[in-house]
């Protein structure tokens, strides 16, 4: 049986379109997904995300235990609230996944993960807490709801929608979080649209999605939530990296942190014993076609994988995430096999629409 | 649920309907349009092209997922609707009156093995 959100009874009731995702019943689209794509774009929309899992760290040794953990550095966090995007990797430097962790102060951080892979997540960190024996307790917040608001107006609206948020949340800077009562604000996304994802008691999860609702923020499915993120270039966990691949070769050496050389993180060794040998561009497609996950590309410089790909609702073009060889340039041109045709795509930055603009 | 009366089904959601000079027109179903989502691409075949019952000759993308449409018997391809292929979201519009391809049957009893309304709607359920 599929697991339940706190709102699945509002995605149903609301007629949405229901699939299973990761073990969980998930809306993909309440009709259609394209315009709910265009409503984050241009206005707001929300997602519910309870499905990702919040962990909840305290305790004196939590620092130095993430520190240890994941492959960004979670010293660089100093303001309050401040989150930070890394990946968690194996011994042998494999993506088990990504996650945030929220600084709040240096015994008490907020980490959320992937739903797909939380069992083996928690299981991961559990065994490192008890292997390094530090004074850090891990809790599971399976009591906790996730909704995602996104969009040019979703800041507004979330206001709107809850009185007295407002003061909490309004000087938070991207990427930063703050509590607001029993809610957690934080000023993140997954769509490059502003917005927020409130983390919030499971109770009040329907009576908060009803509440945005009638604030004009419109709900939205998987499906839009996927189109959205390729086009912003953000990573989907299990399509553009998994624990066969390093984040060098994911187009993630962004989240990797070498600059203490003092630090040791797991992973670490085998990273800078295999440097990267792909890299991660964008394609758009210039014949017609959509470009999905697992085609090959033809490149001056030997072959290479799409790893995501999609029609773009907002530049109304199939878009790809592809691996391909060092030395292939923004700019030039590449053959997909789609279906055995071998169809034009032209290479540009694994980045397409942000804040509602195209950047190609 | 809409599945039209006077439109003959395959199990692979194809309608058809039975024109007065024997050919057949073929879309997809209002069932199939609604899994898929919205439709963004379609790859239909050429007239003239022999084709097998069963046979995958046709292809619809969503924004979601890409899917084949098959021959629901063996014949010729007749026709396609060039204004689908530019317009691909007329098949969430109305998935009847947006037709694919046309098809001149091998053999024109054949189309009496194909499920009729009820037949279609059982096989959903």
């Amino acid at each position: 049986m599929p697991q339940h959100t706190p709102l699945h009874a509002a995605h149903v009731a609301a007629g949405a379109r229901m699939v299973d995702f990761a073990g969980w019943d998930m809306p993909v689209n309440y009709g259609s997904q394209i315009e709910e794509h265009h409503a984050v774009r241009r206005d707001a929309g929300m997602f519910d995300v309870s499905h990702m899992l919040a962990l909840d760290l305290a305790g004196a040794g939590s620092k130095s235990f993430l520190r240890g953990l994941i492959a960004n550095d979670v010293a660089k966090l100093v303001e309050p609230g401040k989150a930070l995007y890394s990946c968690m990797l194996t011994p042998e430097g494999g993506v088990i996944d990504d996650l945030i962790v929220y600084y709040l102060s240096d015994t008490t951080w907020r980490i959320v993960v992937n739903a797909g892979t939380a069992d083996k997540d928690v299981a991961w960190m559990q065994a490192r807490l008890a292997e390094g024996g530090f004074d850090a307790a891990l809790t599971v917040r399976r009591d906790l709801a996730m909704i995602a608001v996104q969009g040019p107006n979703a800041r507004a609206k979330t206001w709107s929608a809850l009185p007295g948020s407002e003061a909490a949340s309004a000087g938070l800077k991207p990427f930063q979080a703050a509590a607001w009562g029993d809610f957690f604000i934080a000023r993140t996304g997954y769509t490059g649209e502003d917005g927020f994802e409130l983390t919030l008691p499971a109770d009040q999860a329907a009576a908060t999605w009803s509440a945005l609702v009638a604030a004009g923020v419109k709900p939205c499915g998987l499906g839009a939530r996927d189109t959205l993120r390729l086009e912003a270039g953000m990573a989907l966990y299990g399509n553009d990296m998994d624990e066969s691949i390093s984040p060098l070769d994911a187009g993630l050496a962004w989240t990797v942190d070498f600059s203490d050389a003092s630090r040791d993180f797991v992973g670490k060794a085998a990273l800078l014993a295999k440097p990267a040998s792909r890299q991660v561009l964008g394609l758009v497609l210039e014949d017609k076609g959509v470009l999905r996950a697992h085609q090959a590309v033809f490149t001056a410089q030997g072959e290479g994988e799409t790893t995501s790909g999609t029609f773009s609702p907002t530049l109304e073009k199939a878009i790809a995430m592809a691996r391909l060889p060092l030395g292939v340039a923004v700019g030039e041109q590449v053959e997909v096999d789609i279906r055995g045709k071998r169809l034009k795509a032209r290479v540009v930055k694994a980045s397409f629409v942000r804040k509602g603009q195209a950047l190609i | 649920m809409n599945i039209p009366g006077n439109l003959r089904y395959t199990t692979s959601h194809e309608w058809v309907r039975v024109e007065a000079d024997g050919s057949l027109t073929i879309g997809v179903t209002d069932h199939a349009q609604e899994a898929l989502g919205d439709v963004v691409f379609l790859e239909l075949p050429d007239a003239g092209r022999a084709v097998a019952a069963g046979e995958a000759i046709a292809v619809i993308e969503s924004v979601k997922a890409a899917s084949d449409i098959y021959a629901p018997v063996a014949g010729e391809i007749i026709g396609s609707n060039q204004e689908a292929v530019d317009a691909p979201e007329a098949v969430n519009a109305d998935a009847y009156a947006t037709w694919l391809f046309k098809l001149k049957p091998a053999n024109a009893a054949d189309v009496d093995a194909l499920l009729d309304a009820a037949g279609y709607e059982a096989a959903i359920g």
